[in-house]
């Protein structure tokens, strides 16, 4: 289930907010699968800078997107502190690269508000929009685009 | 799934397989085997194909069955010798009845005309009218017939009365009628009871119900047929008999025999099995355990085991005492081990789990070895019992996926037959190691290049009938398929005794078509490879069999796919022979391990042909190309592996590092430089497409001892990228913008 289509709904919906930076983001917890700690990626040749590498997944080969290079912000130096948000795209599961999980939010669709237009261009091709959560302002990330298609890869 | 349309994929799945016994059975014929047991064999075949399309009312495939049966029971009956004209047309019309399952199948249509020449082609075998045969075999007047039924190994003397009595039976007053009705039947709202009563009417009958095949109450599957019947009626009219169950003749297993007045009831001479399951034993019981739900081939094979006991009595009647039959048939049992169909996802499943039990073993392993525990401590000893134990385990299941390369072979007789007709050669099929077994993967893929490698040989090998008496060889040409295991591979051959390659002519073409200069000085080898270049066809006219636009450079390609090699041997005037060698398996790999660029690689050992590690004398530098390596006279291009992945600005000095001299796609060879070699190990192949995407460069990924993933490399793409060094800086430009 995209998250698109849980914001859409009219009940209530969970969402994993972590941390980049000082920015706080959430994807939809529909999506996530695990959540682990750090671990050295072996990097791919001739990949996107975003792509950090792959890394062994109990077995499986798991590509690990560093979404703050990927929303166009500055990128990760990873150490043992950072986590991996394992998450489920369409038949593929990626790793995202974040800094920090900070919190798990209960929201309604209502709650959801667009981008507004001063966003970077990077981020807002990300972000469905934006939670104000206690004072805070947390951006819903769409995880439909976060792999490199295959042109932007090769 | 609806039960009926999980039924109908099982009968097209054995369909398949009797269609494969079917032509081998024709084929061992057609070379001389006058086995009974191949004839029956052969029969069973077709015959099982006409029981399950009447079942599901597939009435081209039961028609042309029907027919096609006929003359094999004549043929079973040994009224009809089984000559090589014969068994030709019979062959043709195996093809035909295959089509006709495929079409069945796949939807779309057969080839009417050829169906009906064929049709009739085969009734002028026994002589049956062919307006009887375009009635359909439902009024087909069937002969009385009797049937002896024996238990013993040896024919007994009984037994063989029962043979002379069948031979020149005097019209007998007592019919014994088998009445075995199909889940169909009930679903039509027959009703048994009906037609019982309406054979009971036909003269003094003696009606008994046989209840064994019903199974516990648990097990019982409410639409399924249990019951069967065995009437013994007091007349001699068989067509009357017939006629009761004219309406239901597609739904019901339905056999006649004659008990003569002298002669005890078959029944009593066979104790152990009741009479009733006689009555196409074998089919019905497998259908039921499947129809049954749960019940796997095993089940259907072990309660098949009886049938082995027991003579076939089918809807159509044997028309002679077939004691032969039933021994072999006891033979087939006991031979064919049981056998399940299982998901192949399931399957799949198991070989990632057991990949990566085989991972966490080699962790483990090295986490006691860190930990400095003694090689002799009890915890060191039984890691090393485990890791045994993982091997046989993953040798285990990697055997699940192999199957024998028959399936694929199976299919060339038919296609060798086509070939030769159009081209007006005469070609023998000589098939070797049919049963060696290859990941199913790999046969998968086998299909297309062996196809095209035999059309090859008999349209571009072999010579016109006509050329060959000339040169003193047999008019008919012999094209061997053979396949055997070496070295942890399997290599399959495809051999011709034509003319072998005509270089002159390869190497004009060559020239011709710009592949290469036409003063290059090339070896009898060289020239025979050319044949493998991209847009080479040495047909003089673009044919319907292999000249479809792909040569044997697709071929070559799809082997190298699988991580084959193809290669080639050619002696004028006595024929070709092509040579693929495959891995066993995609699932694992043999590889060598090396450092590039910091990072673990693997390299598929079969692209290794050498290491070494260059001395500054034998390093030259050009001009605007990377530097070359001399080995033994000739130069490679030395290709800095970390370079060309981009994870390094620059390459590194050639005398730095190691080369491993390897050989792709066109066979021209280079010289890869990497750190280090680490070492040289089995790899389990993990796919990279699975959750991302593919990686130039880049074959698949692999997860070694640590934990840690790597990369295995794909020794084509990297060799076959640009030499010069501006165009690597390009591309490397490229590939990071």
């Amino acid at each position: 289930m995209s998250p698109e289509m849980v914001m859409h709904g009219s009940d209530r919906k969970e969402l994993i907010a972590f941390r980049i930076g000082s920015q706080e983001f959430c994807v939809d917890i529909q999506s996530v699968r695990e959540i682990r700690g750090w671990t050295p990626a072996t990097p791919l040749p001739h990949s996107p800078g975003f792509v950090r590498g792959v890394i062994n997944l109990r077995g499986a080969v798991l590509p690990v997107v560093d979404l703050a290079a990927r929303l166009g912000l500055r990128s990760t130096e990873p150490t043992a502190r950072h986590v991996i948000i394992v998450s489920r795209i369409g038949a593929q599961l990626v790793g995202l690269l974040v800094d920090a999980v900070s919190d798990i939010l209960t929201v309604t669709d209502d709650t959801l508000q667009p981008t507004p237009h001063v966003a970077y261009d990077a981020e807002r091709a990300f972000v469905k929009g934006l939670l104000p959560v206690d004072g805070r302002l947390i951006s819903l990330v769409s995880l439909d685009r976060i792999l490199p298609d295959q042109a932007e890869a090769a | 799934m609806d039960p009926l349309a999980s039924i109908k994929i099982t009968f097209f799945q054995e369909c398949e397989e009797q269609l494969a016994e079917l032509e081998t059975g024709l084929l061992t014929m057609k070379d001389g085997e006058t086995d009974p047991e191949t004839v029956n064999a052969v029969f069973r075949a077709v015959h099982s194909i006409k029981g399950g399309a009447g079942a599901f009312s597939l009435t081209e495939l039961v028609r042309f069955a029907h027919v096609f049966e006929t003359v094999l029971d004549e043929m079973r009956a040994g009224r009809l010798a089984p000559d090589g004209r014969i068994l030709d047309v019979m062959l043709r019309a195996a093809d035909v009845l295959a089509d006709l399952v495929r079409a069945a199948r796949d939807g779309g249509t057969v080839d009417e005309d050829r169906c009906q020449a064929l049709i009739a082609e085969l009734g002028a075998l026994t002589g049956v009218q062919e307006a009887a045969v375009d009635d359909g075999f439902l009024d087909l007047d069937f002969a009385p017939i009797t049937v002896s039924v024996d238990v013993g190994e040896e024919p007994e003397p009984a037994a063989a009365a029962g043979l002379e009595m069948a031979e020149g039976a005097p019209a007998a007053e007592k019919l014994v009628v088998a009445f075995r009705p199909r889940a169909a039947l009930y679903a039509k709202a027959n009703e048994p009871a009906v037609l019982l009563r309406e054979l009971a009417s036909l003269g003094r009958a003696e009606i008994t119900l046989d209840a064994s095949s019903l199974p516990q109450l648990d097990e019982l599957e409410p639409e399924a047929a249990y019951l069967h019947w065995v009437a013994t009626v007091e007349t001699d009219d068989e067509a009357a008999i017939r006629e009761v169950f004219d309406f239901v003749e597609g739904d019901c297993e339905l056999s006649i025999a004659r008990v003569p007045d002298d002669c005890e009831p078959v029944a009593a001479r066979q104790p152990p099995v009741d009479e009733a399951e006689t009555a196409g034993e074998l089919d019905i019981k497998a259908l039921i355990a499947r129809a049954t739900g749960g019940a796997t081939q095993t089940a259907a094979a072990a309660q098949a085991a009886p049938a082995a006991q027991v003579i076939s009595l089918r809807d159509h009647p044997a028309r002679a005492p077939d004691m032969s039959a039933r021994k072999e048939d006891g033979h087939a049992v006991a031979a064919a081990s049981p056998t399940i169909r299982v998901d192949l996802e399931r399957v799949d499943r198991l070989i990632d789990l057991v990949g990566e039990l085989v991972i966490n073993q080699a962790m483990l392993a090295q986490r006691v070895l860190e930990s400095g525990l003694a090689r002799s401590s009890g915890i060191a000893v039984g890691l090393d019992d485990l890791e045994l134990l993982t091997r046989e385990i993953q040798d285990s299941v990697m055997a699940i996926r192999a199957q024998p390369v028959k399936s694929v072979f199976q299919r060339m007789p038919r296609l060798v037959r086509e070939v030769a007709h159009a081209t007006g050669k005469q070609v023998r099929l000589v098939v070797e190691g049919e049963g060696t077994e290859v990941d199913k993967t790999v046969i998968e893929r086998l299909t297309d290049p062996i196809t095209h490698m035999i059309r090859n040989a008999i349209d571009h090998g072999l010579e016109p009938p006509e050329r060959r008496i000339e040169v003193g060889k047999p008019a008919e040409g012999v094209v061997r398929l053979s396949a055997l295991h070496r070295s942890g591979r399997i290599v399959i051959e495809v051999a011709d005794d034509g003319g072998g390659i005509n270089r002159t002519r390869v190497r004009q073409i060559a020239v011709d078509k710009g592949l290469i200069s036409p003063d290059a000085n090339l070896s009898d080898e060289e020239t025979d490879n050319l044949i493998f270049m991209p847009g080479f066809s040495t047909a003089e006219t673009i044919s319907d069999i292999s000249g479809r636009g792909v040569g044997m450079d697709v071929v070559r390609r799809s082997i190298q796919a699988l991580g084959g090699r193809i290669s080639i041997a050619s002696r004028p005037g006595q024929g070709s022979t092509f040579t693929l060698s495959l891995p066993l398996t995609l699932a694992v790999l043999d590889g060598m391990v090396v450092s590039v660029g910091g990072q673990t690689f693997v390299l598929p050992i079969t692209t290794v042909m050498e290491t070494l590690q260059p001395k500054p004398t034998e390093v030259r530098r050009l001009e605007g190309s990377v530097p070359l390596l001399l080995v033994r006279d000739r130069y490679v291009p030395i290709l800095d592996v970390g370079h060309r992945l981009g994870y390094r600005a620059g390459p590194i000095e050639p005398t730095e590092g190691v080369v491993l001299l390897v050989e792709g796609e066109d066979g021209r060879s280079a010289a890869l430089l990497v750190e280090s070699i680490l070492g040289q190990r089995q790899v389990v192949i993990k796919s990279l497409e699975a959750n991302y995407q593919r990686v130039p460069g880049i074959a698949a990924a692999t997860i070694l001892g640590d934990g840690r993933v790597a990369l295995i490399l794909d020794v084509d793409a990297v060799i076959s990228g640009p030499t010069s060094e501006p165009a690597l800086a390009e591309t490397r430009l490229l590939a990071a913008g």
